[in-house]
């Protein structure tokens, strides 16, 4: 197969800007985590925790979480159709808009212009940026897949599409409002109808950008990382169609015993029970490729990154729909538990599924070899360990706070203030910031090494 | 196999597979009387309150507070009467949140007098030492800009005219800068002088705070 012809320079763009975006969103999730316990790091209005959470969680879900999925894509995309870039110009133009796109987005929220329906909150003017932005990708896409010189389309290439495809129609729903001015808009929907489109995006958002396309990763890069097959074509295919299927339903498990009609809620509870099935068909079809061969999990030090990413995907897919239940998130709603819920997916899954792809990729695309397998496996085990104490951390604080809210004296008054119930968390949030640090430590390692790799001269054998 | 080899036709059937969901729990209740009812009783906001409602979506107090006490019965207890979809009726977009770092908000509105939200605005920290609130005080160091107020009732459909909207402005005025007011001695000590005679943000965002639940608190007495 001849390389030459492949574009590069632009996953090489993006995945450097998804390390600069990760360190960033870091940052300042490090500081809000700091406010959390200690106000007095709300120095500036445009410093203020309400300001900053938006901050983090549009700069790492669409600066680090986007850029990793288009820098993965497009090299999977011109690799499984063995077709180059039909336009290299415009994904060109896509990164730099990219990148404009998020800055202008972090200072939009600092600046307090948020329409506050979450993974939503950007005004108006940089929503049709997302949308043009959307398109270029997508063009790129399509065209590559019309002229792709490989018959089948390859499992991670379903995902793509459906990704590509759903992410058009929840952004533009639920971004619709009316324009006051260049700065400020008002939502289409009133109330319950607005929670309903609302969480109906915040939900498949979720899926469709932190579930979708890392499993376009997963299972690209955990063959060509093990050499090893995926274990069941058929089991890929279930799993696809009743994923992208039942997803759709569940977005009102975020507004149970809420005002929203109850029947939308029930179907949500039910379709989210449902959903283990095709998650665990991707979780089981990870595992069974491994077998035989699991002393790669010390011999390779790819593998562990996939197998553990995928178990902490498959521990979120558990918890997610029993947190879903009625009974149970009437006690966990609003507290800390689904904070760390979200956090196992992100910081886990998500993030060392993209670390081991890029840590395939990067060498590939720049003719060097990796700097460091020593400072990868460091960065393995920071990033779990730091994980795992952040997530337990917040769900006792979780289960804390929820039976503080509903603990009663025996006259049936209630025996807590909210005050008490907030800071009793403080320790907790003190240990969540200590492993924040050493989570992020994980990832200064991460971006150095792939810095160092590219600063090498190439060598001769990295390009397969 | 078919379809995997056809990427326009994939696209279709995926797009038509995610739409199934969003059509029946989404697209089909948006038409559906359930989601949106209406009750006499439920105000839209008057200018100054919308005002306030815009600033605390700047500020993005909804990370932190909720606005939806659950049919529980410690909640009802914590918070008040629990919430009915009627009362969102005018909430575009709705601000119901997700975390409760704070305590929930929609039964606030006259639960304390205008004069502890002004104190706790200004430093929650001087009335709860442990509290992990960012302090508002600069709100009161800006003069409430008004000049899109009648714009913002109006694509919001609160069906004010332009004279009604500079009343209620002018009115709130009169109310908060009068001598009489029972707030005054809090206001003036958290106002810069030279903002006193005038509408802050601080006095929009306090108003808003007390219209929250205040119209079912009205229904619950009669």
């Amino acid at each position: 197969m001849n390389d030459t012809g492949y574009d590069y320079s632009v996953v090489k763009g993006f995945a450097f800007s998804a390390l600069f975006w990760l360190v960033i969103g870091l940052v300042i999730g490090l500081w809000i985590a700091f406010e959390m316990f200690d106000p007095s790091l709300n120095l500036t209005p445009w410093l203020s925790f309400g300001r900053l959470r938006v901050v983090h969680t549009n700069g790492l879900g669409l600066g680090f979480g986007l850029a990793g999925i288009f820098a993965t894509a497009y090299y999977m995309l011109q690799r499984l159709t063995r077709t180059p870039l039909p336009f290299p110009g415009l994904a060109k133009a896509h990164l730099w808009l990219f990148n404009a796109a998020i800055a202008a987005a972090a200072v939009s929220l600092m600046a307090g212009m948020n329409t506050t329906k979450e993974y939503a909150e950007l005004e108006w003017p940089l929503d049709v940026g997302v949308v043009i932005l959307w398109v270029m990708f997508a063009i790129n896409v399509f065209a590559i897949l019309v002229k792709r010189q490989e018959k089948q389309m390859y499992i991670s290439l379903w995902y793509l599409v459906a990704m590509t495809v759903t992410v058009a129609v929840l952004y533009i729903v639920n971004n619709l409002e009316i324009p006051l001015t260049l700065f400020k808009s008002y939502s289409l929907y009133a109330g319950a109808n607005d929670a309903n489109v609302q969480w109906w995006y915040g939900h498949n958002i979720v899926g469709f950008i932190f579930t979708v396309p890392v499993l376009a990763m997963f299972y690209y890069f955990l063959p060509k990382a093990t050499g090893l097959p995926i274990y069941s074509h058929r089991l890929s295919i279930v799993s696809f169609w009743a994923l992208i299927f039942a997803y759709l339903w569940t977005g009102a498990h975020h507004l149970m015993l809420t005002p929203l009609p109850e029947w939308i809620q029930t179907v949500a509870i039910a379709f989210s029970i449902f959903l283990i099935a095709p998650s665990w068909g991707s979780v089981v079809n990870g595992y069974y490729t491994l077998q035989g061969n699991w002393d790669q999990m010390r011999t390779n030090y790819l593998t562990k990154f996939f197998i553990l990413g995928i178990t902490f995907y498959g521990l979120q897919t558990l918890q997610g729909p029993l947190q879903g239940l009625r009974t149970l998130n009437a006690f966990f709603h609003y507290t800390d538990w689904v904070v760390g819920h979200v956090h196992m997916g992100t910081m886990g899954w998500v993030t060392m599924i993209i670390s081991a792809s890029f840590y395939y990729m990067i060498p590939k695309v720049t003719g060097r070899e990796l700097y460091s397998v020593k400072l990868a496996n460091t960065h393995f085990w920071l990033i779990l360990v730091g994980q795992l104490a952040w997530t337990v951390t917040m769900w006792i604080g979780g289960i804390q706070q929820g039976a503080m809210w509903k603990a009663t004296n025996p006259d049936g008054s209630l025996m807590y203030s909210f005050l008490d119930g907030l800071t009793s968390l403080y320790p907790y949030y003190r240990m969540r910031f200590a492993a924040g640090v050493v989570y992020f430590i994980g990832i200064l390692l991460f971006a150095w090494n792939l810095i160092q790799t590219v600063r090498q001269a190439p060598s001769a054998s990295a390009e397969a | 196999m078919g379809i995997y080899s056809k990427p326009v036709v994939f696209a279709l059937i995926s797009a038509l597979v995610i739409l199934v969901g969003t059509v029946v729990t989404v697209f089909v209740p948006m038409f559906m009387p359930s989601t949106q009812p209406v009750s006499a009783y439920v105000k839209p906001y008057t200018a100054i309150e919308q005002e306030g409602r815009d600033l605390y979506m700047r500020e993005g107090c909804n990370n932190c507070h909720t606005q939806t006490v659950r049919p529980l019965r410690t909640e009802v207890l914590r918070y008040g009467e629990y919430s009915k979809a009627e009362e969102f009726a005018w909430d575009r977009p709705f601000l119901w949140g997700s975390r409760r770092t704070g305590p929930d908000l929609n039964r606030i509105g006259g639960k304390y007098p205008d004069s502890w939200h002004y104190r706790h605005m200004h430093s929650p920290q001087s009335m709860f030492a442990l509290s992990n609130m960012p302090p508002y005080g600069w709100l009161a160091g800006n003069r409430l800009d008004t000049s899109n107020s009648f714009r913002k009732t109006q694509i919001l459909g609160y069906g004010y005219t332009e004279e009604q909207v500079k009343q209620q402005i002018a009115e709130y005025k009169t109310k908060v800068t009068a001598p009489e007011y029972d707030s005054k001695a809090t206001r003036d000590q958290v106002t810069p002088e030279a903002l006193r005679g005038d509408l802050t943000e601080m006095d929009a965002i306090v108003a808003y705070m007390q219209k929250l639940g205040r119209d079912v608190k009205a229904m619950e007495k009669q």
